[in-house]
C-alpha cells in the first residue's frame, strides 16, 4: 500500500466536507443540465399520460419496450449498493469504504428511478395503486401469483432497507456536519443525527446495526433481481424469456453492471471532489478484479442460455434466436453488445496497469453498462418479436421519440440524485475512512512495524 | 324462490377445412362488439383491433418457384380468436385480477379493474389480446349505430373476444325462464338466433358455436372428430376452441410428413 497517504482525523473532515459545505460553480452547471433533462422526461410522460401509451413504439407483438428495458437496467444498477455494502462488509474487504456509501446511494436513485418506469408504461397510470395490497373499498386483493405484484415488493422492500442502510452508516457524519454548520442546515443535521455524540453505546448499537442490517439484507440481493427475470421467466408464450436460468443470469449480471455504475461514480467522484487521497488506484484495482470474476461468470450464463435454446431445436425457439443473432440490426448489436459487455472489459482487467489507471477504468465501466442496456434489450425487443408459433403475428419495433426522452432522462435523473444528495451529505464516509485509516496504523515494536489493531 | 341455472361449458369447433378466408366474422365481430376502425394505418402500426382474425398463410411457395407452376401455391386461412383456455397464461399473470375465468369456461376480461400492464398480451400464445393505445374514436355518424349491450372501452386497457357474452346472457335468461337447456341449434348460421356475431355471420359453417357440457349438442360430436386438435396443445393452455384441421386431397403425401 505504498500509494496510500497518510491523513489525519481533521483532514478527513475537511476533505469530505468540503463538497458539502462549499458549492462551485461546475455543480450548479451540473444540476441546470441534469434538471432540464428530468424535466424533458417529465414533459414527455405528462404527455403520454394526456394522450395514451400509444405515443410510445408499442404495437401488438412488442407491448413491452424501452421502458421495461429501462427498469431492468436500473434495478440492476442498483445491485451495487448490496455487493459492495453487505457482502463485502461482511467478508471484510477493507478497500471497500470510501465506495460503500457511493454505491448504496447510487442504489436509492437507481431504485427509485426504475420504480418509476412501470409506473409510466402501464396504460392507465392513474390506477397503479390497484397493484398495491391495500384495500382502497375495491374489495379486491391484488393478484399474488402475479409477477406484478412481486415486483414492487422486492423493490420496496429494497429501497426501505437500503434507506435504513445509508441512514445508519451516516450517523456519525450527519454529527461532525452538525457540529460544523449553522443556520438552518444545523437544524437539518440536528434533526437527522439523532443526538448522536460518539459514545461508546452508540457506536456499538451503530456497529450492530449495521452487520445486522447487511445480513438481513443479503436474502435481498438474491430475491430482487430474481424476481424481476421473473417477469419475463414466468412468460411462456415468450420464447425468448421462457427459461429458468433467469434468476442467477439476471443477478449475476446486474452484479457486472451495477460495480461498473460504481467505477463510474468514483472516478467521477475523484475528478469532481477532488478526493485523490480517499479514491485510490487501489480501489479501482480491488473492484476490477472483483467484476473479472462476476464479467467471466455472468458471460457464462450468457452463453448458456444461447446453448440451451438450441438444444431444443425447436422452430419457434430458433427463429427467435436466428432474429436475434442472425437479422438487422439486432446482429450489429449482438456484436455490439458483446463486445462492450465482455470481451473490451474483461481482457482489460486483466492487466493491473489498466485496473490502476481511473481514466481508463471510467471509460472501460461505461462500455459495461452500454453493453448490459443491450442484454435487456436483445432479450425483451426480439423475444416479443418472435413469440410462440403464429408467423402471421410476428412483428417490427421501432421505438419512438417520447420514449427515448424518457429513457436518456432517467440518467439524468440519477446524477441529479447523486449531484443534489453530495450537497447535503459527504458522499465518501468519513466515519469509515478514519476506521480504515485506524485499523492501517502500525506501531514500532522493536525492530519491525506490525498493525496497531489486530481483526479476529 | 331461485331458478337454477344450468352449468354451461361454452366451446366452439373451427373447421379449418370450410374456412374460405372472406372475412365476414371479422367485420361481424366488429360490429357487434364496438371495437373502433382500423384504418390502413393502424394494420401498418401494428396496432388494428380484430377480437377475431383470419391469418393467412402461402404454402408451396418454394415448390411454385421451383418449378415455375403457380398453381401449387396455396392459401390457408385459420381463424384465430380468444381460446378461451382453460389454463388460461394471461390470468395468473394479471397483478390485479382484471381477467379471471368465469364458471362457465370462458376467460373474461374486466374493463374497470385493468391498468393495462399488457402482460397478459406478453403472455398470450394466440396474440388475440388488444390494447387500447388511444382513446377509441368512431366517425361522427357512427356513434349511434354502437352496440348498447356492450362497453365502449376506453385507452390504456385490454380487450379481447368475449364470445359476445351479451348474446349469451340473453340465452340464459330464456333458459332460467323455460327450464330447459337451449339446443345447439340455437347458435347455428343458418337457424339460430343467439350464437356469437362471428358465428351468425360465417357463410360457409365454419365456426360451430355451443355447449361443451351438452353431451347431444352438435358441438361436443364434433370436438371428438379425428380432426380435431388444440392449438399449441404442448403449452398445456387446454382451450375451449377446438379445431378440426385441412382435408386436402391434393397435397402430396410428403407435406404431412
Amino acid at each position: 500500500m505504498q500509494e496510500r497517504i497518510p491523513v489525519t482525523e481533521k483532514e478527513v473532515n475537511e476533505d469530505l466536507l468540503k463538497p458539502v459545505f462549499t458549492t462551485p460553480i461546475w455543480w450548479w452547471v451540473a444540476v441546470a443540465v441534469m434538471a432540464t433533462g428530468v424535466a424533458a422526461a417529465a414533459g414527455a410522460a405528462g404527455f403520454m399520460f394526456v394522450n395514451g401509451t400509444g405515443v410510445e413504439g408499442i404495437n401488438r407483438p412488442v407491448m413491452w419496450e424501452f421502458l421495461i428495458v429501462n427498469f431492468v437496467f436500473w434495478v440492476g444498477i442498483s445491485h451495487a449498493g448490496i455487493m459492495l455494502s453487505a457482502i463485502l462488509r461482511l467478508t471484510q474487504a477493507e478497500w471497500r469504504r470510501p465506495a460503500t456509501r457511493a454505491a448504496e446511494v447510487m442504489t436509492i436513485f437507481s431504485l427509485g428511478t426504475a420504480a418509476l418506469h412501470p409506473m409510466m408504461h402501464v396504460g392507465r397510470a392513474w390506477r397503479i395503486y390497484f397493484e398495491f395490497p391495500y384495500d382502497f373499498g375495491r374489495g379486491i386483493f391484488p393478484n399474488i401469483r402475479s409477477p406484478f405484484v412481486w415486483d414492487p415488493s422486492a423493490i420496496f422492500t429494497y429501497l426501505t432497507s437500503t434507506v435504513l442502510f445509508v441512514y445508519v452508516a451516516m450517523l456519525p457524519d450527519l454529527a461532525i456536519a452538525r457540529d460544523r454548520s449553522t443556520g438552518w442546515r444545523h437544524t437539518m443535521y440536528y434533526v437527522l443525527a439523532m443526538n448522536w455524540r460518539g459514545t461508546p453505546r452508540q457506536w456499538h448499537l451503530q456497529t450492530v446495526a449495521g452487520i445486522l442490517l447487511s445480513s438481513i439484507i443479503l436474502p435481498i440481493f438474491a430475491s430482487v433481481h430474481s424476481i424481476v427475470s421473473w417477469d419475463f421467466g414466468m412468460a411462456i408464450a415468450v420464447e425468448g424469456w421462457h427459461s429458468t436460468v433467469f434468476a442467477p443470469y439476471f443477478v449475476i449480471g446486474a452484479v457486472w453492471s451495477g460495480v461498473a455504475g460504481v467505477i463510474t461514480l468514483l472516478a467521477l467522484m475523484r475528478w469532481l471532489f477532488s478526493a485523490q487521497k480517499y479514491i485510490r488506484p487501489e480501489h479501482f484495482d480491488g473492484l476490477g478484479r472483483l467484476l473479472s470474476v462476476v464479467g467471466i461468470g455472468w458471460f457464462y450464463f450468457t452463453m448458456m442460455e444461447i446453448c440451451f435454446s438450441l438444444y431444443s431445436l425447436e422452430p419457434s425457439e430458433i427463429a427467435f434466436r436466428h432474429l436475434q443473432l442472425m437479422e438487422w440490426p439486432f446482429n450489429m448489436l449482438f456484436v455490439l453488445f458483446v463486445t462492450t459487455g465482455f470481451f473490451i472489459p474483461v481482457a482489460l482487467f486483466m492487466k493491473k496497469s489498466v485496473r490502476r489507471n481511473v481514466a481508463a477504468m471510467f471509460w472501460i465501466s461505461i462500455f459495461v453498462n452500454i453493453g448490459m442496456w443491450l442484454e435487456r434489450y436483445m432479450i425483451i425487443i426480439p423475444g416479443l418479436m418472435r413469440k410462440t408459433g403464429l408467423p402471421f403475428s410476428w412483428g417490427s419495433h421501432s421505438p419512438s421519440p417520447i420514449e427515448l426522452i424518457i429513457v436518456t432522462g432517467s440518467f439524468f435523473a440519477v446524477a441529479l440524485g447523486l449531484l443534489v444528495f453530495s450537497k447535503f451529505f459527504p458522499l465518501i464516509p468519513l466515519s469509515d475512512a478514519k476506521e480504515g485509516e485506524v485499523l492501517r496504523a502500525e506501531i514500532q515494536v522493536g525492530k519491525v512495524r506490525v498493525p496497531a489493531i489486530v481483526r479476529e | 324462490m331461485i331458478t337454477p341455472r344450468i352449468p354451461h361449458k361454452w366451446g366452439m369447433v373451427v373447421d379449418i377445412d370450410r374456412c374460405t378466408g372472406c372475412q365476414a366474422c371479422v367485420i361481424a365481430c366488429q360490429a357487434e362488439n364496438n371495437i373502433p376502425i382500423n384504418t390502413e394505418d393502424r394494420y401498418i402500426q401494428r396496432r388494428a383491433i380484430e377480437w377475431i382474425r383470419i391469418e393467412r398463410y402461402w404454402e408451396g411457395v418454394e415448390e411454385a418457384v421451383k418449378t415455375g407452376d403457380p398453381s401449387l401455391v396455396k392459401a390457408r386461412f385459420i381463424p384465430v380468436l380468444c381460446q378461451h383456455c382453460e389454463n388460461a397464461p394471461c390470468e395468473p399473470v394479471c397483478p390485479v385480477y382484471a381477467t379471471y375465468h368465469n364458471n362457465e369456461g370462458m376467460n373474461v376480461q374486466v374493463y374497470n379493474r385493468c391498468i393495462g400492464t399488457r402482460y397478459c398480451a406478453n403472455n398470450c400464445p394466440y396474440q388475440v389480446r388488444f390494447f387500447n393505445f388511444f382513446q377509441p374514436v368512431w366517425p361522427e355518424s357512427l356513434y349511434n349505430q354502437l352496440n348498447p349491450h356492450v362497453t365502449v372501452r376506453t385507452r390504456g386497457i385490454m380487450e379481447k373476444c368475449t364470445f359476445c357474452i351479451q348474446r349469451l346472457r340473453k340465452v340464459e335468461r330464456k333458459e332460467v325462464k323455460e327450464q330447459k337447456r337451449i339446443s345447439d341449434a340455437e347458435f347455428d348460421s343458418a337457424s339460430g338466433m343467439y350464437g356469437p356475431a362471428c358465428v351468425r355471420a360465417c357463410p360457409t359453417d365454419t365456426l360451430v358455436f355451443g355447449d361443451l357440457n351438452d353431451p347431444n349438442g352438435r358441438v361436443a360430436k364434433m370436438a371428438k372428430d379425428e380432426r380435431g386438435y388444440q392449438m399449441f396443445d404442448r403449452l398445456g393452455t387446454e382451450p375451449n376452441v377446438i379445431y378440426l384441421k385441412k382435408v386436402d386431397l391434393h397435397a402430396s403425401e410428403s407435406a404431412h410428413e
